[in-house]
């Protein structure tokens, strides 16, 4: 898998190994790794292993901990429903609810077809229009259930 | 005056004739992006100028300590003590960090004040750089908050190009440069050990203390952890001096607090107050009081390491001690109103389901604790509680907080315990009348059918147990006895004819 993409990452990862302490770029790496591919891979996280030198157990121990990293690949919309607590007190739950039986998944999960992954967000500093959710970056505000089902309606004829 | 500038700007508008601006005190009002406006029209690198030429150190230090500043990241230890452990350490490498994991989930203080004056709190950790003897800043930063990062990298390069960062600053032989860490999204993160083991590139769990990071901390080496908001303070009170600080606010809490005000409330935004408000100004004259006539409830602060004070506490002073006392904490800045339409326990069982999946797992009290306590919160809330729960849940959060490693589990109870305290009926309500007032918990409610029913008949044909009755074009009926609370009816009526209301107990 030598491609333009492990490259990248590869170029990526030599700058990092010639400062002090490059082990602590790890999670720095990762970040990186992701942005490239979307996720992060069992291949992915070997690669940065032999590369970084640094045990795969210990990379999947990071990978695993922190809520960021995501291990499986996402969906061409990412939905992030802010479960922050001023969306929460205007009913994201509710909204949340709506998404999940519009969308047939769960929380963390991502439709069969990849069309659409579900996620819980925290605060998305936009509390003025709560409840709100974020679609591929593009912030939706002042929702309900039938609002939002109405949105991801528009999304999926868009494909 | 440094603040001026804001003043002048918007007296005589209401949501901004009670605040005071220090920290904030050049967001939105210049460019973020030009460090040319933050030097030329905020006085911006004024404050390093005169530490480097007219101040040793330990002056710095000194000005620190009689400011009376305290920490804004939520404990508020004071800052300059802060600064004279981390000062005092021997060894000739130091680091001095930014914590900008802003944990809180209903906030975003610090994000707005990277977003909207970088250079501020470059300066601050370059300053307290300075004062400690360190050469290499941290900023630890939330992936989450892109614009911020990109916003901070373009100060540092702008920064550089004017030597206020970098070697030999300013000609006065002081090196200092900063880099960014970027957090991955794990609440505990901001806890200041667990903050260095994530520097480090590891797992973020927090390490016991002591020691204390000032003697022990990035790869060992002696840390100065502050918070964004503590940095945006630095340079006005090197400017203005440590007097005209500790002159804004009260007793033990000096300067101004940022708080992110939002929930049930007609004016939502930050909002930086002088310590010694009280709540009822940043509820009533601040924000504007509650929407749609409806009735206050209560205010929370601190998010999931706060608690939720009631109508009695709004003559309350925001200050470290007084909100203590209260039951509550200071927190970070996150302020949530909520009204009559809020369930507090329902509440209660958002935070701590927040503290449970984001417990680290290191110390059995916070991890398998806060797992019961969801469970039983969760219990009540589907109408499943039982007598005894509430001293369940108080004996498992006394537990739980005096029995866990870090701050994490230590206050993950407080939004528990503060709503048994202050809102115990409605507990009770819970448990014994299978009832939720605000008509939040599902499955504590009813469902029934009003008079704007067109009798369409799709509601019946929704309902997984037959429990709606009601010929074409008439009223139709839900029997209370069959309905399993499913909600289906409500989301399916296209006339808004179904109501719930835990109150109602026949539909007729
Ligand atoms: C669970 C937990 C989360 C924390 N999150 C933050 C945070 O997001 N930002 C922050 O500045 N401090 C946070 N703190 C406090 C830090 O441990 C530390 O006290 C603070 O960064 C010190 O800076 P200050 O003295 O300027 O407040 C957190 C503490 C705990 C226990
Ligand atoms: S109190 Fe909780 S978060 Fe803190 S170390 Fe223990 S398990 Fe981890
Ligand atoms: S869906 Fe609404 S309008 Fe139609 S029968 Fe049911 S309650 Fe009446
Ligand atoms: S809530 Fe569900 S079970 Fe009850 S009447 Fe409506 S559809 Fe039927
Ligand atoms: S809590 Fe949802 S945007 Fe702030």
């Amino acid at each position: 898998m030598a491609d333009a993409k492990q490259n990248e990452l590869k170029v990526f990862i030599e700058e990092y190994l010639k400062k002090d302490n490059p082990d602590s770029y790890l999670i720095a790496v990762l970040h990186k790794a992701q942005e490239i591919y979307g996720y992060l891979s069992k291949e992915i996280m070997d690669f940065i292993s032999e590369t970084m030198n640094i045990p795969s157990a210990h990379i999947w121990g990071v990978a695993t901990f922190y809520h960021y990293f995501n291990l499986n690949p996402r969906g061409k919309y990412v939905i992030s429903v802010c479960l922050g607590t001023a969306c929460y007190v205007k009913g994201a739950g509710e909204v949340m609810e709506a998404l999940k039986d519009e969308l047939k998944i769960k929380e963390g999960e991502t439709t069969p077809d990849m069309m659409f992954t579900l996620q819980g967000a925290r605060c998305l500093g936009a509390c003025g229009l709560a409840p709100v959710i974020m679609i591929n970056g593009k912030i939706h505000g002042d929702l309900n259930p039938k609002k939002v089902t109405e949105l991801i309606k528009s999304y999926k004829q868009t494909k | 005056m440094i603040t001026d500038k804001f003043k002048n700007n918007f007296s005589g508008v209401n949501f901004f004739e009670k605040q005071q601006r220090i920290a904030l005190r050049n967001c939105g009002m210049i460019d973020p992006e030009n460090i040319q406006d933050y030097i030329y029209n905020a006085r911006g690198y004024e404050a390093l100028a005169k530490v480097l030429t007219e101040m040793k150190p330990a002056d710095v230090v000194e000005e620190i300590k009689k400011s009376g500043l305290r920490g804004r990241g939520g404990a508020g230890f004071p800052t300059g003590m802060k600064w004279e452990f981390t000062a005092k350490e021997k060894n000739p490498e130091k680091y001095v960090v930014c914590n900008a994991d802003e944990g809180d989930p209903g906030a975003f203080m610090d994000r707005s004040a990277i977003e909207g004056d970088p250079h501020s709190i470059i300066e601050g950790m370059i300053i307290g750089g300075y004062a400690v003897g360190s050469s290499k800043g941290i900023v630890y930063i939330r992936a989450e908050y892109p614009l911020a990062v990109e916003r901070l990298y373009k100060a540092f390069d702008a920064a550089r190009k004017e030597g206020v960062l970098g070697d030999n600053i300013l000609g006065s032989g002081f090196n200092f440069d900063i880099e960014i860490r970027l957090g991955a999204g794990a609440f505990v993160c901001g806890e200041e050990t667990a903050l260095i083991n994530s520097i480090e590139g590891k797992r973020g769990m927090p390490r016991s203390r002591p020691p204390f990071p000032a003697a022990s901390g990035v790869f060992a080496k002696p840390t100065l952890v502050n918070n964004v908001e503590t940095w945006a303070n630095i340079a006005a009170i090197i400017i203005e001096g440590a007097e005209w600080f500790s002159k804004i606010g009260i007793d033990k809490s000096k300067g101004t607090k940022v708080f992110a005000l939002a929930g049930k409330i007609k004016n939502t935004g930050l909002v930086e107050v002088p310590m010694g408000t009280t709540l009822r100004e940043i509820v009533y004259d601040i924000g504007g009081g509650i929407p749609d006539g409806k009735k206050f409830k209560s205010v929370q602060t601190g998010g999931p390491s706060g608690g939720c004070l009631t109508e009695d506490f709004l003559d309350t002073k925001i200050d470290y001690e007084s909100l203590a006392a209260a039951g509550s904490i200071m927190g970070s800045g996150g302020m949530i109103i909520m009204d009559e339409d809020s369930c507090m326990v329902n509440i209660a069982r958002y935070f701590i389901e927040f503290t449970q999946s984001e417990s680290c797992g290191k110390c059995v009290p916070c991890r398998e604790g806060t797992t019961r306590m969801f469970e039983i919160l969760d219990r009540i809330t589907e109408g499943k509680g039982e007598d005894g729960d509430i001293e369940k849940l108080e004996r498992l959060g006394n537990v739980i907080k005096q029995a866990s490693l870090c701050g994490l589990g230590q206050s993950a109870p407080n939004p528990v315990l503060s709503t048994i305290k202050n809102f115990r009926q409605e507990y009770e309500e819970h448990i014994n009348e299978k009832k939720c007032r605000a008509n939040v918990c599902e499955k504590l409610v009813n469902y029934y059918v009003t008079d704007k029913c067109i009798g369409c008949g799709a509601c019946k044909r929704a309902c997984p147990v037959n429990a709606i009755e009601g010929k074409v074009k008439e009223k139709h009926k839900i029997d209370l006895a069959k309905c399993i609370k499913c909600g289906r009816c409500y989301k399916t009526c296209k006339f808004d004819a179904i109501k719930k209301d835990s109150a109602v107990l026949e539909n007729i």
